[in-house]
């Protein structure tokens, strides 16, 4: 069977151990240099580098998030053990584990690490499509006459490098598509290296439960459940016509995926679909005055992205989470797009002053959808609202001067509550 | 209850009753229509709670009484009937089923008590006039383009009825607006709606008023409340809650300065916005109009799609203007005009565009431009 010593990249024929480092860590598939679609999943991606730049935190269990409030962002394997997850609050992380190093995250460090394993990736290949900082999709297919080594050797030395340059380790799936590929990734954590091959895709997702995909969280499996959906074997008894009218296009996705089937292709340049930007309040409030503050601030943030990216979008969306973490999201379609902070911001206050809910609140976001080029944008004006367009032009004069002078060189008052 | 009903009469009934019915009801009666029969008249009342229609029909009532049954079922199997057949309507009320019968066809519908039927509550009205059936249709037919879909301003999915005055008269106003174009249609106060509150008619409403209305001469009894809005015929009887908000004050959008005059036949221009419109691919189609002395060009330029051009021999004396607007709203605002030309009134690129008539200052509409 093909196999590959995941230390000196030595390719074998079987074993136990490498005859050459003696290294037990070998990976044996009989599809192995032959599938080419690959996820990389770095392992506890913001704790691995507060870790390497204090190794005084090595043994320690570390957890990166925001302060008291906010909730954990990273756990290393060693919080792991004690039961903190990902998106948990803090307060219930630090009571599963009191003596836990929580460090507020470096964004700019990590985003320094992620580029740096990024240019490393760009070396095996072009179709990248990065989902975070942390993880990516690599697609290998056609780059073994190139490299003269089949994707798995060169996703083994992307790895080994990443440990040995950056001190930083990941965990690779290796398969035939990205659905399964990002499966892989997941099953061998951390330092894994894990294959799907075609041969057994059926019976390897055969018993699996469905949340195993990547967008099926706690509303749509609860959904499924409802008509029996829990493992793949349940959705391969559904005609594909039943799924599509029970479901919508996620049916039919879901009747691809529970055959293997992904035909996503790994790209680069996935067009963004929304834009949003959400807070955490350090305190619950129900303070209309800063709550109105947050929602401008969190509208200019969106409105700078949409501009940066000459974007604009046509429904706004308001999210509050109450203080016992009940969501309530509201969205309302205009009848122009826009990415006028000014707009952004009315929008999502006329939606806030229909909420009728007294608070208090914890969280407070918002954002913008269904979006098109910024030249459909913001084309009429409103017959009922005659100062609009003298605020769109301020709008548009203030953006020229923090372009020149830099962000906090002119703001409105309300961004001050 | 039993009740016999020429077909025709009965279809009719319930037509504009099951047209008031929510087509998706969580609860249950809602979707029903009720059936009351007296004397030689049976009525048929139905709600969404908003709005209430009651129908009157002439019938042979044998047994007086009442039930409620679907209202889309009846309607469908009153339509595929035979025309001229006559229907036997009988309600066992032990059973909770009612019978419909019409020659050999025989039907048995499930009914619901006629306690839970939800009758609105009857209230004062500070004003009753009468209104002719082709001056409250004009009112509403010219303006109800113009209400606004949108949520958040609630208060504008509707017609603004009101007592307003024009050249020093008082006048019955309909105003219409969803922020980028509005409709101001005048009609002669009729007598004793002086005292009218000034209510907002939702969208739904307009659009049931409307089918009381195809009779020109038939005049309508017309009650106003600061909450209701009540329109009768002989037959039927419209009531309905208004918008409970504040229209906005509209008299400052109406521009008063705009001096650009052009002149245009109006459905000369409507057909070659139409034509240009059809190359633009965006949602809101937009249309530069180029404006020198006496000619119109219209154009549309699309840059994934094409472009398109068209002149039009018009009346317009001052200087060049170029000025865009969305396609859809010139489509609706020149499909009012039916007797003379279009009267264009513009200021500048950005400013709001008047539109009426001929000199009819009883049709005023107000379109926002969009940047081209």
């Amino acid at each position: 069977m093909p196999s590959l010593c995941r230390d000196c990249l030595v390719r074998l024929e079987n074993g136990r151990r490498c005859p050459h480092c003696g290294s037990p860590r070998i990976l044996s598939h009989p599809e192995l240099f032959d599938l080419t679609i690959a996820h990389m999943d770095c392992d506890a991606f913001y704790a691995s580098v507060e870790k390497r730049d204090n190794p005084d935190l090595a043994d320690k269990p570390v957890i990166i998030g925001g302060g008291r409030r906010g909730v954990v962002s990273t756990a290393c394997y060693v919080a792991r053990i004690r039961g903190v997850k990902s998106a948990m609050p803090m307060f219930q992380a630090l009571k599963l584990c009191p003596d836990a190093v929580v460090i507020k995250p470096r964004m700019s460090v990590y985003v320094d690490a992620s580029r740096a394993i990024r240019a490393m990736m760009d070396e095996l290949t072009p179709a990248i499509e990065p989902l975070s900082l942390d993880e990516a999709f690599l697609d290998l297919t056609g780059t073994e006459r190139l490299h003269g080594q089949p994707p798995a050797v060169m996703l083994a030395g992307l790895v080994k490098r990443m440990k040995d340059e950056l001190g930083l380790t990941g965990s690779i799936g290796l398969s035939h598509n990205k659905f399964l590929a990002k499966v892989a990734s997941d099953l061998d954590k951390p330092r894994g290296f894990s294959v799907i091959g075609k041969a057994e895709t059926g019976d390897f997702l055969y018993d699996k439960p469905v949340r195993l995909i990547w967008g099926i969280g706690p509303a749509a499996q609860a959904s499924l459940d409802k008509v029996g959906i829990r493992l793949f074997s349940d959705l391969l008894r559904w005609e594909k016509a039943d799924l599509t009218a029970r479901f919508g296009s996620m049916g039919e996705r879901l009747w691809h995926l529970a055959r293997g089937q992904d035909r996503r292709r790994v790209s680069a340049h996935e067009p963004i679909k929304s834009i949003s930007n959400e807070t955490t309040f350090f305190e619950d409030t129900s303070s209309i005055d800063i709550l109105d503050g947050h929602l401008w601030r969190m509208a200019e943030k969106v409105a700078d992205r949409a501009k940066a990216r000459e974007l604009a979008g046509r429904v706004v969306t308001l999210k509050l989470k109450r203080a016992d973490h009940s969501a309530i999201t509201r969205r309302i379609t205009l009848r122009d797009a826009t990415q006028m902070a000014d707009t952004v911001y009315r929008t999502a206050r006329e939606l806030f002053d229909q909420v009728g809910d007294q608070g208090p609140y914890r969280l407070l976001g918002c954002g913008l959808s269904h979006l098109c080029p910024e030249s459909e944008a913001d084309k009429s004006g409103d017959l009922l609202d005659p100062g609009a367009g003298k605020r769109s032009e301020a709008e548009r004069a203030t953006d020229k001067i923090r372009q020149k002078f830099g962000d906090d060189a002119i703001i409105k008052g309300r961004a001050l509550r | 209850m039993k009740i016999s009903i020429e077909r025709g009469t009965l279809l009719k009934a319930v037509a504009q009753a099951q047209s008031v019915v929510e087509r998706r009801n969580t609860i249950p009666i809602l979707a029903n229509v009720l059936i009351e029969a007296e004397g030689e008249t049976v009525q048929f009342r139905a709600t969404d709670l908003d709005i209430e229609v009651v129908d009157k029909a002439l019938a042979q009532v044998e047994r007086a009484g009442a039930t409620t049954v679907s209202a889309t079922t009846l309607h469908e199997i009153v339509r595929k009937l035979p025309d001229g057949a006559l229907v036997t309507l009988i309600a066992d009320s032990a059973a909770g089923r009612l019978t419909v019968e019409a020659g050999r066809s025989n039907f048995s519908l499930a009914t619901l008590p006629k306690e839970d039927f939800p009758v609105m509550a009857s209230s004062e009205y500070q004003s009753n006039f009468s209104a002719p059936a082709g001056m409250l249709r004009r009112l509403f037919d010219k303006s109800k383009f113009a209400i606004s879909t949108e949520e958040t301003r609630y208060y504008l999915n509707g017609v603004y009825m009101h007592v307003s005055e024009s050249d020093g008269g008082k006048v019955l106003r309909c105003v219409a607006t969803d922020g980028h174009r509005l409709a101001r249609i005048d009609a002669d106060l009729p007598e004793g709606a002086a005292d009218m509150p000034g209510v907002i008619v939702p969208r739904k409403t307009v659009g049931e008023l409307r089918k009381l209305l195809d009779d020109d001469d038939m005049a309508i009894a017309v009650s106003v409340s600061e909450t209701k809005v009540r329109f009768a015929t002989p037959d039927i009887t419209l009531t309905s809650k208004v918008i409970d908000g504040t229209f906005p004050d509209y008299t400052r959008v109406i521009p008063q300065g705009n001096t650009r005059r052009l002149e245009v036949d109006a459905a000369e221009f409507a057909q070659a916005v139409d034509r240009v419109a059809t190359v633009s691919s965006e949602r809101s189609r937009a249309v530069k109009l180029q404006l020198d002395e006496d000619r119109l060009v219209l154009s549309v330029n699309a840059p994934d799609s094409g472009a398109a051009e068209e002149e039009l021999a018009v009346a317009y004396a001052d200087e060049h203007l170029e000025i865009g607007f969305n396609a859809k709203y010139l489509l609706e605002i020149a499909s009012q005009v039916d007797r003379e030309n279009a009267v264009f009134m513009f200021n500048s690129s950005g400013d709001p565009t008047l539109m009426r008539e001929g000199n009819d200052q009883s049709a005023v509409y107000v379109v926002m431009p969009m940047r081209v």
